[in-house]
């Protein structure tokens, strides 16, 4: 057996270790482009987990690295001149040059042979090819592996310093062009590696594009020379760059096999780029020896075996990209609530994972915000809210299908502002609605072209035998069998108008305390927002905004309570309202008086392209809250309280709906208790 | 959770007497319901002719399609197949419907494959909204309709027009991480209550080689997938019972079992494990 390995780098060594030690009598050879010593980049950074599997798979490797290692337990952010502190977290990090030293010496021990400054050309002739050879593959461009290559988050760049930090340190530095951010971390006894990152704009706002890589590292040193405090920054080929994400369909074709960054990238700042490539080489030596060294067996449990594990990294990661390309849309937060929310912005720490590894931490932040320190400070989803002129004991928000004992508010289903308006005959018209108890939100809407549809037991958009009359911003049939609606005309319009105004008077009249206008989900308002059910050529068309706008209006004139929106802030459809579009709707709605934004996403036509997955609203909900700068109300299904709390701590929402799982509220008397045991699973 | 069992229509060479008396066994066993795949350019009987006979030699087990592909036949006519095996078996047809995965059947079946999302949910709006139901009888009404697909797209079709989801197989991980999808889409399309949750698996307790060999060949279309289709077939008690006891933890109301090899032996060492 021969094994080609096209890559020297930590994946593709530590294969060769782990191979031959498998079984000595295989071949493997390992490829490497350049010198054994050249090295780029500064130290690597192993976040998380320990590395446990690399003690299993070759323990004298595993004992050389983690002697070396730099370890550190503390995350330190520096922001809006305070500094955050968290413990408990666990770091380590490695020079690079040392990690590579380790694995060639350990390879050559064991009989790999390794050939350095070999530039390949061709696949090598073998059993079995590995492309080790990260992000620009030469090995993965010579098969199809149905790769997808992007630039994902923002513009970085990769510096060292002779500072020793003694914490994984984030700045954030505000300057006339914008935010910069810095990812600092110890890697030996000597320095540390100091990436500077910056969204594109920002970055050519402050001239970077033309600066050469002197000038933008004297830059940089200016920037941060608070943070540096007289030590340098070091080059090493420290160019700008956009971080490429790499995605393959399949990461083998016949005997030939990528792994590491060739294979997948996950974007640096969760440091586990290094950590995958090591688990990989493991996973596929393993794979080879289970199989008895069937190669073709063996790479189909590699892969199989190693993609869920990667994909959530990777989903992981392009959140935290995501986060930190936004992050000068956090800026307005307070230093505590900015620190919790960057903590968990790849959804990997949660306010209860927090609460276990740093609980002063989370005290601090619970006492900020029940708005002040007291003796036992209650979770986060158990704060009061100030919306309007409005004091709600807490963030839990109760829905007909989501009962919840001792909710904030008791948001109702849909109420129509007339019989035409309803969706389906079991609909309630607001003449004859009546609220629950409690501090009631009266969701107040018109279906539109979505009326006249079977009760929601028997399925949804099934249109009625004999229905009624439909009318919409555009003759254009929602769903399959659905009767065409009529255009609605100015008189129509009028009429819809007062039937909201209207009923927000009886909403009044009633002691509701929050009436919630329904702009979401291919409604009759929403129909106007949306390019794909308004093709109307009057100035209703050419202003989607003005006859929702024009309801919303007058019902702000005549509703002196709070008035909220359910928008679909994004329809997920090709052609439809984008996530820019809808937060420009959503500052439009708070300019004019909108005290919250209860945000949803597409059902503006029946064949959009949702995403469901547990809290898939939540990062649509963020950018309306802090890109708007609006209150929100999310669902989107939270399964826990915990993912409630997350999301109310770190700013991303400020209302929940949660969506316990069913045998949980299988019973009306079970469904009251849901309220008690949430929180006290929360409360320390 | 209730256990169901596959018939052997997929499986070349099972005859049609061993097919019905597949069902009369299964029938006897401790098993909810009876279920049948759907394949065109494949050795393999048709799901409704199937559930047909199956229905004239049972009375009390539930027939299911897991899944039949919808656009495969003009509406019209699945429409008609569905509501006849469904009067035929005194109301017992559980219908799951999707889009399939394999060109050749809609090549082999004269349909065009491109638009079967969009078809597919129209026949599921005309089979939950009677269209046609004065001219195109019989009585569809209690039909139990489930609906197939992993992508969004599928989920929200399952939410707006089924009762429940019909799992495409795999380990009780991956079903449970598509039960959770199925659940934010029924809530995210306001319907009442929770989805029912189907799930299945291939079994081989008695020839695991000549079951793997079997399922080679099924899934050869797929590429690498087969061979995780074969690492998951459940080839002895223990396993098998590791895989029910997962699926119900994922929550899944009904797991039907699908035979990897055709033989009356295999369906009494299936009764056995699971009773």
């Amino acid at each position: 057996m021969k094994v080609e390995i096209v890559g020297g780098g930590p994946g593709g060594l530590y294969l060769a270790i782990l191979l031959r030690r498998a079984d000595p009598t295989i071949e493997v050879r390992v490829l490497e482009r350049n010198a054994p010593d050249a090295t780029f980049g500064f130290g690597v950074v192993f976040s998380e987990e320990t590395l446990g599997a690399l003690r299993d798979a070759d323990a004298e490797t595993h004992l050389a690295i983690t002697d070396t290692f730099a370890r550190w337990d503390r995350v330190d952010i520096r922001y809006r001149g305070r500094l955050l502190s968290s413990r408990g977290h666990s770091f380590s990090a490695i020079a690079r040059t040392r990690l590579l030293e380790i694995l060639q010496r350990r390879a050559a021990a064991v009989g790999a042979e390794l050939r350095f400054g070999v530039e390949v050309d061709a696949l090598p002739e073998a059993d079995l090819v590995v492309g080790a050879d990260g992000v620009n593959s030469f090995v993965r461009r010579q098969r199809d592996f149905g790769t997808r290559v992007a630039p994902e988050g923002s513009k970085y760049v990769w510096f060292g310093t002779d500072l020793v930090f003694d914490a994984f340190t984030f700045v954030f530095r505000e300057t006339e062009h914008g935010l910069f951010n810095v990812h600092a971390y110890p890697y030996d006894e000597r320095m540390s590696t100091f990436i500077v990152e910056c969204p594109e704009p920002v970055w050519r706002a402050a001239g970077l594009d033309e600066m050469d890589e002197g000038e933008s590292l004297a830059f940089c040193e200016q920037l941060f020379a608070r943070e540096l405090r007289g030590h340098e920054l070091l080059s090493n080929r420290s160019l700008w760059m956009d971080f490429l994400k790499v995605e393959n369909r399949t990461w083998h074709d016949g005997n030939v096999v990528v792994l590491g960054d060739a294979a997948h990238t996950a974007h640096f700042s969760i440091g586990s780029g290094t950590k995958l490539a090591l688990e990989d080489a493991i996973a596929l030596a393993n794979a080879l020896e289970r199989r008895g060294w069937d190669v073709e067996a063996a790479l189909v449990d590699y892969e199989l075996e190693r993609t869920p594990a990667v994909e959530r990294t990777q989903t992981a990661a392009s959140e935290s990209a995501g986060y930190f390309r936004r992050v000068g849309s956090y800026a307005h937060l307070e230093p505590l609530q900015f620190a919790f929310n960057l903590l968990t912005r790849s959804g990997r720490i949660t306010h209860a994972t927090l609460g276990v590894r740093d609980p002063h931490f989370t005290r601090v932040l619970d006492a900020w915000l029940a708005g002040g320190a007291r003796e036992l400070e209650p979770a986060p989803l158990f704060t009061p809210l100030r919306l309007g002129d409005l004091t709600l004991a807490n963030r839990l928000v109760a829905a007909p299908d989501a009962p919840v004992a001792a909710a904030g508010v008791v948001l109702t289903g849909f109420v129509a502002v007339s019989p035409e308006g309803r969706i389906t005959p079991e609909t309630p018209v607001v003449d004859e609605w009546q609220p629950p108890p409690g501090t009631v939100a009266l969701q107040l809407g018109h279906a539109g072209r979505r009326g006249a549809t079977a009760p929601h037991a028997l399925g949804v958009d099934v249109p009625l035998h004999e229905g009624w009359p439909l009318v919409s911003a555009s003759p254009l049939a929602y769903a399959p069998y659905a009767a065409v609606p009529r255009e609605l005309d100015e008189e129509g319009m009028e009429v819809v108008r007062d039937a909201f105004v209207a009923g927000a008077e009886r909403a009044a009249a009633l002691g509701v305390a929050v009436v919630e206008l329904d702009l979401a989900h291919g409604y009759l308002l929403a129909s106007f927002l949306s390019p794909l059910a308004n093709r109307r050529t009057d100035e209703y068309g050419a202003d989607r905004l003005r006859f929702p706008l024009a309801v919303f209006d007058a019902v702000r004139a005549a509703w002196d309570g709070v008035l909220a929106v359910r928008l679909s802030v994004a329809d997920g459809a090709r052609g439809g309202l984008t996530v820019d579009d809808g937060i420009a709707v959503a500052r439009t709605l708070a300019a004019r008086g909108c005290d919250l934004v209860h945000v949803e996403a597409g059902q503006t036509v029946a064949d959009d392209r949702p995403e469901y997955r547990r809290g898939f609203l939540t990062a649509l909900s963020d950018r309306v809250r802090n890109e708007a700068r609006v209150l929100t109300l999310v669902r989107g299904h939270l399964t826990t309280p915990d993912e409630a709390n997350t999301i109310v701590a770190a700013g991303r929402a400020d209302l929940c709906i949660l969506d316990l799982p069913p045998a949980r509220i299988e019973t009306p008397g079970e469904a009251a208790r849901v309220g008690a045991p949430a929180r006290e699973a929360v409360r320390r | 959770m209730n256990v169901g069992v596959g018939l052997p229509t997929t499986t070349p060479g099972a005859s049609g007497e061993l097919v019905l008396e597949w069902a009369r066994r299964a029938e006897a066993g401790p098993f909810s319901s009876l279920a049948v795949l759907d394949r065109v350019a494949y050795d393999s009987l048709d799901p409704f002719a199937s559930l047909a006979g199956a229905a004239a030699v049972t009375s009390r087990i539930r027939l299911a399609t897991m899944v039949a592909v919808g656009p495969l036949r003009p509406t019209g006519l699945l429409a008609k197949e569905a509501a006849s095996v469904h009067a035929l078996s005194g109301g017992r047809l559980t219908l799951g419907l999707a889009t399939g995965a394999r060109p050749e059947d809609y090549e082999a079946a004269g349909a065009d494959a491109r638009g079967r999302g969009r078809r597919l949910s129209e026949q599921l709006a005309y089979l939950r909204a009677g269209i046609d139901a004065e001219r195109v009888g019989p009585a569809r009404d209690g039909i139990e309709l489930l609906v197939g697909g992993g992508s969004g797209p599928a989920f929200a079709r399952m939410a707006r027009y089924a009762d429940g989801y019909a799992h495409g197989g795999g380990p009780p991980r991956a079903f449970a991480s598509a039960a959770t999808r199925a659940q934010a889409a029924w809530r995210d399309l306001g319907r009442p209550g929770e989805p029912r949750l189907w799930g299945q698996g291939y079994f081989a307790l008695g020839d695991a080689e000549r079951g793997d060999e079997y399922l080679r060949h099924y899934y050869a279309f797929t590429g690498p997938f087969a061979e995780r289709v074969v690492a998951e077939n459940l080839t002895s008690a223990r396993k098998l019972k590791d895989f029910v006891r997962g699926y119900e933890e994922a929550g899944c109301h009904e797991l039907v079992l699908f035979p990897a090899v055709a033989e009356l032996d295999e369906l009494a060492r299936l009764a056995e494990a699971v009773a």
